[in-house]
């Protein structure tokens, strides 16, 4: 039992802090500002990033999660999803928004690591690929996706409409749900790598949003859209008794990262708000009893617990995922957990620190604006919710509804 | 010739195969089965280690990566008590919540699985190979998915002699841990919490003033687990250098005692016990090198968090149960969202305090400092161990507020989760 960052990524976690904190941050209320303006600095991290994991046997983004090991586990395995978690955790402490728009880190491209096979996999190894699932109608039911997919010779045809697409302007690629026979249901859904400038997609608007306004959220549209055939993840068969979990297998690899992304972002709360109650005069001596320290000091404490408790389950998921054990559930209490912790400690640390944590003279209000959405993207806590309760009480999704 | 490690476990294997209430409790076997299973595995890491020449445990894994797993032996252990847990401990669990006291015949059980083993050093006979934190947590883990109560009274032996083997000098361990692993035991009891109101534990108001060779002991401790049938109490007190923990006889002149119930811990017999002037030898002082007083109070808050772990996970397994065989409005309530996140919310919190607890009990093993953790681990489990035996009483509604199921107890129990302090040392 070791439960501390090892050895092997403290480079890694020290090196993503140093971009969070020199690049990152200080870019952080420019583009909160500046909603959809390109924020192009990246352009140079990505490469500069890019460079690094290229020399570096475990990579940082998003892409290196969901890659399950491969050959015989001989022993106890650090991997992909630990290291991605770790480093997403530094540099979301930096912004989430800015993250969310690194080129060549998008979610799409955690997708494409977890269902594609090796010939995609290589294809679409420096594609920035953003992640198309929500339609107008339907969010979270994702099995009532809408868009359709049909086989023409070598191309399937799409059709339909996708929001809340992150980073769906920008990005290289979109990854994008349809659904190949609406009447199978879910078992019909795929994947589909869909690049940009196809003929038929059209990105038709920008949302302006509460928080992470440095990333891009997009709508787009697929008329007649001719997508190769090769461009569908994973396998064209619908297998009815495999139903959806092809598709959601996408997910026990992303939201753990979502899960890191709230960690990351839940730290920087705690750390500037400690920093102006020290100020104030709060002493964050251990060595008294909780119950006799300021109320301040009190609450500041029992947030960064609950900010552990949902670390630790987050590096739990992402490390069953490395030893290759099932972590649906565990990949949902992470994001559970990691979701209504951000929220609760971002808001409290803003209060904790008072009008000035609510002036835009901090970044204390943008974190608490910033944190809403990650109790809400790749599954609302009420989904985690179902899915945990569903698995603990053997029940499916007819039963518990 | 000494004794070897696996002599000292044919010693205890011994001692539970002559014992009945494996039969009376048809229990037989499958303990058989287990300890068949247990024992060879347990032989085999025992050769391991005396083959190494170490009384390093085997580490799960290699040391420098992130490790959940457990040791074969962590496992083992796991699988062994479970259902001592849950077939012994828990069935018995109302009536001694009823009668407030532990049951002899449990105790002699529990002694019988050598649970105090694992707090005694190897060269003392027992089998304390190294360190113990995670160990004994998974230990208080597993026995309080029996009940809270029943092994936290179980389990005092055992903290008695993480007590003596941690902080007591050599020559104190030699005189006093082996007769714990003998038959007849003596009793003793951890006299550490204060009924003072915001009071820090860490500067205990009973104090131990010098007097020639011996030490004078005057002061109150509330809440003594097992305090009533204790032959010998160990008892913190501020020294002039510091607090430090003093062995004292129970029969000492100026030491009285009375129960004192509470909420919950009802098996525990928890005693009430007034210091006036009590003489205690110079030598009757832990002497071991470096006492830390906080790093006693961490360890053994650690040891309730486990506590509270073990019985919040006895209360999921139960609510789960429960829920899904209950039916209202013609379907099982379970199909209900507003009974079933309210399941998953206590499954969510329950792994937090688990990976909390477990985190500091690694750093301590390793020897990091774990202040930080522990105090975490304390201030999470204190908040949500309470919350998940409310969550247990109301997902069972009105009969959950009954003594026909065990929730109403843990509910009480689990409130002593962050309220007490001492007693639980890992």
């Amino acid at each position: 039992m070791y439960l501390e960052t090892p050895r092997k990524f403290r480079a890694l976690v020290s090196q993503a802090h140093q971009v969070a904190a020199n690049y990152l941050r200080p870019l952080s209320r420019t583009y909160d500002r500046a909603e959809h303006a390109y924020p192009k600095e990246l352009d140079m991290l990505a490469a500069l990033l890019d460079g690094m994991n290229a020399g570096a046997p475990e990579a940082v983004g998003a892409g290196a999660a969901g890659k399950r090991s491969e050959g015989a586990a001989d022993g106890v395995r650090n991997g992909g999803n630990l290291s991605a978690c770790l480093a997403v955790m530094e540099m979301c402490w930096g912004d989430v928004g800015l993250l969310l728009s690194m080129p060549r880190q998008g979610l799409g491209n955690a997708a494409i690591a977890a269902v594609a096979n090796e010939e995609q996999r290589q294809r679409f190894a420096s594609v920035w690929a953003a992640m198309a699932i929500t339609e107008p109608g339907c969010g979270s039911d994702s099995a009532a996706i809408r868009t359709t997919a049909v086989r023409d010779g070598d191309h399937y045809v799409l059709n339909g409409e996708k929001i809340f697409v992150t980073a769906g302007a920008r990005a290289d690629a979109v990854v994008v749900w349809a659904t190949l026979d609406r009447s199978l249901g879910r078992a019909a859904i795929k994947s589909f790598v869909v690049e940009k400038g196809t003929p038929g997609m059209t990105v038709t608007r920008l949302e302006k949003k509460l928080g992470i306004k440095a990333s891009d959220t997009a709508s787009i549209s697929f008329q007649d859209c001719r997508v190769p055939a090769a461009n569908l993840l994973g396998s064209p068969e619908i297998d009815t008794q495999k139903g959806f979990a092809g598709v959601m297998e996408t997910f026990d690899n992303t939201r753990p990262l979502v899960a890191a992304m709230a960690v990351g972002l839940a730290r920087a709360a705690l750390d500037r708000s400690r920093t102006l109650l020290e100020k104030a005069g709060c002493r964050f001596d251990r060595q008294r009893p909780l119950l006799v320290l300021q109320h301040a000091e009190a609450c500041w404490h029992r947030y960064e617990a609950e900010w552990e408790a949902a670390r630790l389950l987050t590096l739990k998921a992402a490390w069953m995922a490395d030893n290759r054990m099932p972590n649906s559930k565990e990949a949902s209490i992470a994001k559970a957990k990691a979701g209504r912790m951000v929220g609760e400690v971002t808001l409290g640390c803003l209060a904790l620190v008072g009008a000035q944590g609510y002036g835009e003279d901090e970044l204390l209000e943008k974190w608490a604006r910033d944190a809403k959405i990650l109790d809400i993207f790749e599954g609302t806590q009420q989904i985690q919710q179902l899915i945990i309760a569903r698995r603990l009480l053997g029940k499916s999704s007819a039963e518990l509804k | 010739m000494t004794t070897t490690l696996q002599g000292h476990a044919l010693a205890l294997l011994n001692r539970l195969a002559r014992a009945d209430w494996p039969d009376r409790f048809k229990l037989r076997k499958p303990l058989e089965g287990l300890l068949l299973r247990g024992s060879r595995a347990g032989f085999r890491l025992a050769g391991r280690r005396s083959a190494h020449g170490s009384t390093r445990p085997l580490l799960s894994g290699p040391g420098e990566l992130f490790d959940l797993s457990l040791s074969e032996e962590q496992q083992l252990l796991r699988d062994m008590l479970a259902p001592f847990a849950v077939e012994v401990m828990r069935p018995a669990a109302l009536e001694a919540d009823a009668q407030g006291n532990l049951p002899p015949a449990l105790r002699a059980q529990a002694a019988a699985l050598g649970l105090v083993h694992y707090g005694v050093p190897e060269s003392m006979g027992g089998l304390a190979g190294g360190p113990t934190a995670l160990t004994t947590a998974l230990l208080a883990e597993t026995l309080a998915q029996g009940d809270l109560s029943l092994a936290a009274a179980l389990l005092q032996p055992l903290s008695a002699a993480h007590c003596l083997r941690r902080w007591g000098s050599t020559e104190q361990q030699q005189r006093w841990l082996p007769a714990l692993l003998h038959e007849d035991a003596p009793h003793y009891a951890l006299a550490i919490e204060e009924p003072q109101v915001l009071a820090d534990p860490a500067r205990p108001a009973t104090r131990a003033r010098k007097r020639g060779g011996q030490y004078r002991l005057d002061g109150e401790k509330c809440l003594v687990l097992q305090g009533g049938q204790a032959d010998w109490l160990i008892v913190s007190a501020q020294c002039s250098d510091g607090p430090a923990l003093f062995r004292v006889s129970a029969d000492a002149d100026g030491l009285s005692r009375q129960p004192e119930p509470a909420m919950g811990l009802k098996a525990c017999a928890t005693t009430r016990i007034r210091l006036r002037q009590v003489k205690v030898e110079r030598d009757a002082r832990l002497a071991g090198r470096g006492f830390d007083h906080r790093v006693f109070l961490d360890l053994s808050a650690l040891g309730w968090c486990a506590l509270a772990v073990g019985t919040c996970q006895a209360a999921l397994d139960y609510v789960i149960a429960y829920c899904n065989d209950r039916h209202a409005f013609g379907e099982p309530i379970s199909h209900r969202q507003g009974v079933a996140f309210s399941i998953a919310d206590m499954a969510i919190e329950l792994e937090g305090m688990r990976l909390l607890l477990w985190r500091a009990c690694a750093r301590a093993d390793r020897g990091l400092d774990f202040q930080e953790q522990a105090w975490r681990a304390r201030l999470f489990c204190s908040e949500h161990a309470p919350r998940i035996g409310s969550a247990a009483v109301q997902l069972l509604g009105g009969h959950g507020f009954t003594q026909e199921h065990p929730v109403e107890r843990w509910y009480r129990d689990l409130r002593a989760v962050g309220v007490l302090n001492g007693a639980m040392p890992l």
